[in-house]
């Protein structure tokens, strides 16, 4: 489980809404039983399965109707705020978390439709409002956010007790109809069946479950019961024909009467502030009907995207850049390296003192700042009408946005809606605690006085330069073998920003001056590791950081598993058995690694030029291992075939998780290749796709994906896929007789054709 | 401003814009047709691509005024029956992940099968490149192209 969530769920929304006011206030840590996460873990832990009904006041069919959108407010059936059934016929699934891609309103619909044996072509699913008292995310307690790949371990009991109990519901319903005892029907693909030869559609039976008492503890299926869950394709993506046809609906495309497009001119660079503008020649363009200062610049209102980028073109600000001018990512590596070399915070001590090495590794690493450039730049409509704001965007962090938003308009939080809509990527850029492009639609929407609907679009190049970038980072290494080519000793230092230090999250995650998210992956890591001594350096910027996805595990997996190989290699052991060494007490990684091993034939001969390299790692739960098979042609590097194996325990849409390790491998590779946002006074130089290159079509190696059986609780997909690559494909390169990459990406040092 | 006359979808629509305003925000602001996507700006990831006269442009560069005479198909307007074997090869995939760039790489697919109906992987490697999905879902492209190649030839 990642870090966040550990630290997360031990605190409340008071101490949160606290938190992000500003405020110091006592944490609320003694509420009322009933309310608190860790009282309800309590209860669950003792009484079974009461996570889902446990959030809700005593009537919970009101409760649930006031929350839940459009269909599902509507219908017949509505046993809780997450499913309900019409006499339609149709299930509808209010989804908590945001969709992004990565596949969780299929997943989270699945385990709703699966307890309630539903016919997946009837399930309808739709976006939870923000309510984080009833759409929590049980992995981060108290808040409703996607993230930290938890959707579907979160969701996994509730959503399922959900189903199970609009079933048992319906079943009682039908029991009564039929005077017939409820264990003797049956029901499958939305249908009641008794053998009698009653039979009813869920949607004739909706209305008479509605008037049955809600079942405290719906009985869940075993995994073996399973009619969805794991099957392959039986149920294909709710979202494919929406975003096959272009009808699906992102921020940029919501209409209202009189809507108005906003561009901010934002600071050039990281520090800058605005002195004065100069609107004369902005608002002469035709269709600019508003400029405005607002805290994030200079806002541009107009009629018309086109309009109000052409009125941004032609206006005039003086920016104070001397705060940033030194800020320069070749000064602050260098910095970096001298850090390296003084002792910093310790985040790991070693059990004993170490024994004389043979021999030593030595390396250092070198990680550039990344922004995570999802296709959709971003962008949030503000309408603030009647005493009340609404705000219609791919809101990954509801909870957050909800109360800055409200913050920002000077409302109460009752009076402020948010409409979550999907995204067009995330990638980790849309969750953030400072909710940015929400905020500053808000601050656009109040500038304007409400006077009409706004969209605040970004573009491309706001987007990539508006930082909340992954940190730039630095591991140096000192490694330590004695004559039997064990580890013998492990010398860690980590150098980089915290993404959590001056954030409302430093409180809940930063502990003795570490940001367990700086050293996931080395610290903990897979590997039985003992001696290891780690020490970490925070680094405050004026480049606000953040998570990019699968988070310190971006850098990490990379630092661990090259070294894994060079330390097999001084040795003179194979890489897979080095490893394997190390993972005696580490029974499921062991299994994945094996798995990848067999699957790909590791360790067979392979063509001149090419070799296969290996890597494993574990984020979020989930145990990742891939191989990569490379080619190496006129010095220039080719991936030809990634072999992964993943074990997420039960394996909710075994294609959602394939498509997952198939983009987690692409979206690494394309980093790894090219990725890289430098700084040069104060500003950043990527600013769009020419030079921020993205992996194309030609690029994406073939990908074999393994999925491990299991009847474990599902554990994350979105991010797990990722970091295992980028080390698998060096390792690759250096066994093929190329070079030991320790400064990524690849670019800089020729390796690719940039 | 001018006056612009376009024929989008089979639709003739006459609207006021600048002689640079790029046909991208003429479709969507004006005509109203949300499934082309604003990425880059700037031609480098195509989740803008229309057909003008059956060949993928990228709408984010094109000024309107400068289509003429040219048919304008969006994604909203997809008949062929190459276009609905894309379609239908991208669900049955479910190519999709975030979807936001997949307008345009069906866009891109579906002029690629119009004029070559049985491509092979460095066919689509071609005319593909031009189409960034940042969900790396390229596996999946390559093999919904074929597949609907094969439904095309069948």
């Amino acid at each position: 489980m990642h870090p966040l969530m550990h630290a997360l769920r031990e605190h409340t929304l008071e101490e949160l809404q606290a938190q992000l006011a500003g405020t110091t206030a006592t944490p609320a840590r003694d509420a009322p039983a009933g309310v608190t996460r860790r009282a309800l873990l309590a209860s669950g832990a003792a009484g079974g399965l009461v996570v889902a009904i446990g959030w809700l006041p005593a009537d919970a069919q009101a409760a649930a109707g006031q929350g839940a959108e459009g269909r599902a407010a509507k219908a017949a059936l509505v046993p809780n705020q997450f499913v309900s059934v019409g006499t339609d016929n149709l299930v509808t699934i209010v989804c908590k978390h945001h969709e992004m891609g990565e596949g969780n309103t299929t997943g989270l619909a699945t385990l709703v439709a699966d307890e309630l044996d539903a016919d997946w072509s009837l399930v309808r699913t739709e976006y939870a409002p923000a309510d984080a008292k009833r759409y929590a995310n049980l992995a981060f307690g108290t808040m409703q956010g996607t993230g930290g790949s938890s959707a579907m371990s979160n969701s996994y009991l509730q959503y399922r007790e959900a189903g199970a109990t609009a079933r048992a519901m319906l079943v009682a319903a039908a029991a009564d109809a039929w005077k017939v005892p409820a264990g003797e029907i049956r029901t499958s693909d939305s249908v009641l069946t008794h053998a009698s030869g009653q039979r009813a559609t869920y949607g004739e039976m909706a209305a008479a479950a509605a008037r049955q008492a809600v079942p405290a503890k719906p009985a869940l299926k075993s995994p073996a019961q399973f009619a969805l869950m794991g099957r392959d394709r039986s149920t294909p993506r709710v979202d494919s024909p929406s975003k096959c046809t272009g009808t699906a609906i992102y921020t940029g495309d919501v209409k209202l009467p009189g809507l108005l497009t906003a561009v901010i001119a934002f600071p050039p660079s990281f520090g800058a502030k605005m002195v004065s503008f100069d609107a004369a020649a902005a608002r002469k363009v035709k269709g600019v009907t508003d400029v405005v200062a607002v805290p994030e610049g200079v806002a541009v209102v107009a009629k018309g995207t086109w309009a109000a980028m052409q009125g941004r073109r032609a206006l005039k600000v003086t920016w104070d850049e001397s705060a940033g001018a030194s800020l320069d990512s070749e000064a602050l590596l260098a910095q970096y390296r001298e850090m390296a070399a003084r002792p910093g915070t310790s985040f790991a001590k070693p059990a004993a003192a170490p024994a004389a090495p043979a021999r030593t590794v030595e390396a250092i690493y070198e990680f550039p700042f990344l922004a995570h450039a999802p296709m959709e730049p971003q962008g949030c409509v503000a309408w603030l009408h009647d005493g009340q704001l609404e705000t219609w965007a791919g809101h990954q962090f509801p909870t957050f946005d909800h109360m800055l938003a409200a913050k920002a308009a000077g409302l109460p939080l009752d009076k402020v809606r948010l409409h979550t809509l999907v995204s067009g990527g995330s990638f980790g850029r849309r969750a953030n605690v400072w909710s940015d492009f929400t905020v500053a639609a808000v601050n656009v929407a109040v500038a304007i006085k409400g006077r009409a609907p706004v969209r605040l679009q970004y573009s491309r190049e706001d987007d990539m330069s508006a930082g909340l970038y992954r940190p730039m980072m630095l591991h140096s290494l000192k490694v330590g073998l004695d004559g039997a080519g064990k580890v013998a000793s492990w010398q860690h230092v980590v150098v980089g920003q915290s993404i959590m230090a001056g954030t409302p999250m430093a409180p809940m995650m930063v502990k003795d001056g570490v940001d367990p998210t700086s050293v996931e992956g080395v610290h903990p890591t897979s590997y039985d590791l003992p001696m290891m001594d780690g020490q970490v350096h925070d680094v405050a910027l004026p480049v606000r950081p953040l998570w990019w996805r699968s988070v310190g595990n971006t850098h990490t997996a990379y630092v661990m598993e090259t070294m894994m190989d060079r330390l097999a290699r001084a040795a003179g052991q194979d890489p897979l058995a080095f490893r394997l060494a190390l993972l005696e007490k580490n029974e499921r990684a062991t299994r994945t690694l094996k798995l990848v091993a067999e699957k790909s034939g590791f360790g067979k001969a392979m063509p001149p030029g090419s070799a296969q390299g290996i890597a494993l790692h574990e984020s979020f739960g989930t145990a990742v291992a891939q191989v990569a098979d490379v080619t190496i042609k006129d010095g220039k590097v080719r991936v030809d075939k990634v072999w992964c194996a993943v074990d997420c325990g039960v394996a909710v849409n075994p294609d959602v998780i394939r498509a997952q390790m198939e983009g987690g491998i692409g979206f690494a590779l394309g980093a790894l290749y090219y990725s890289e946002i430098e700084l040069k006074a104060g500003r950043p130089v990527q600013r769009n796709f020419d030079q921020y290159r993205s992996l194309r079509i030609y690029e994406m190696p073939a990908v074999e994906v393994f999925i491990a059986q299991s009847t474990a609780s599902p554990t994350g997909v979105g991010e797990p896929g990722v970091p295992p690559l980028a080390p698998a494909v060096a390792n690759a390169i250096a066994r093929a007789g190329g070079p030991e990459v320790l400064r990524l990406p690849f670019a800089r040092a020729g390796l690719v054709q940039a | 401003m001018t006056t612009v006359s376009l024929n989008v979808n089979g639709h003739a629509h006459q609207v006021q814009a600048e002689a640079d305003t790029p046909l991208l925000w003429v479709i969507r602001d004006d005509i109203g047709l949300t499934g082309t996507k604003f990425g880059c700006g700037v031609a480098q990831c195509g989740a803008c691509t229309v057909h003008l006269d059956g060949q993928p442009a990228r709408s984010c560069v094109t000024p309107a005024t400068a289509v003429g005479g040219r048919k304008v198909t969006t994604i909203e307007g997809l008949q062929s029956r190459a276009a609905k074997a894309v379609q239908q090869a991208w669900i049955e995939h479910d190519v999709v992940q975030c979807g936001y760039c997949q307008s345009g790489q069906i866009m891109s697919a579906t002029a690629l099968l119009e004029q070559n109906p049985k491509p092979s992987d460095t066919d689509i490697d071609h005319a593909m490149a031009g189409n960034i999905c940042r969900c790396a879902t390229y596996v999946r492209i390559r093999a919904a192209i074929h597949a609907a190649a094969g439904q095309l030839s069948a």
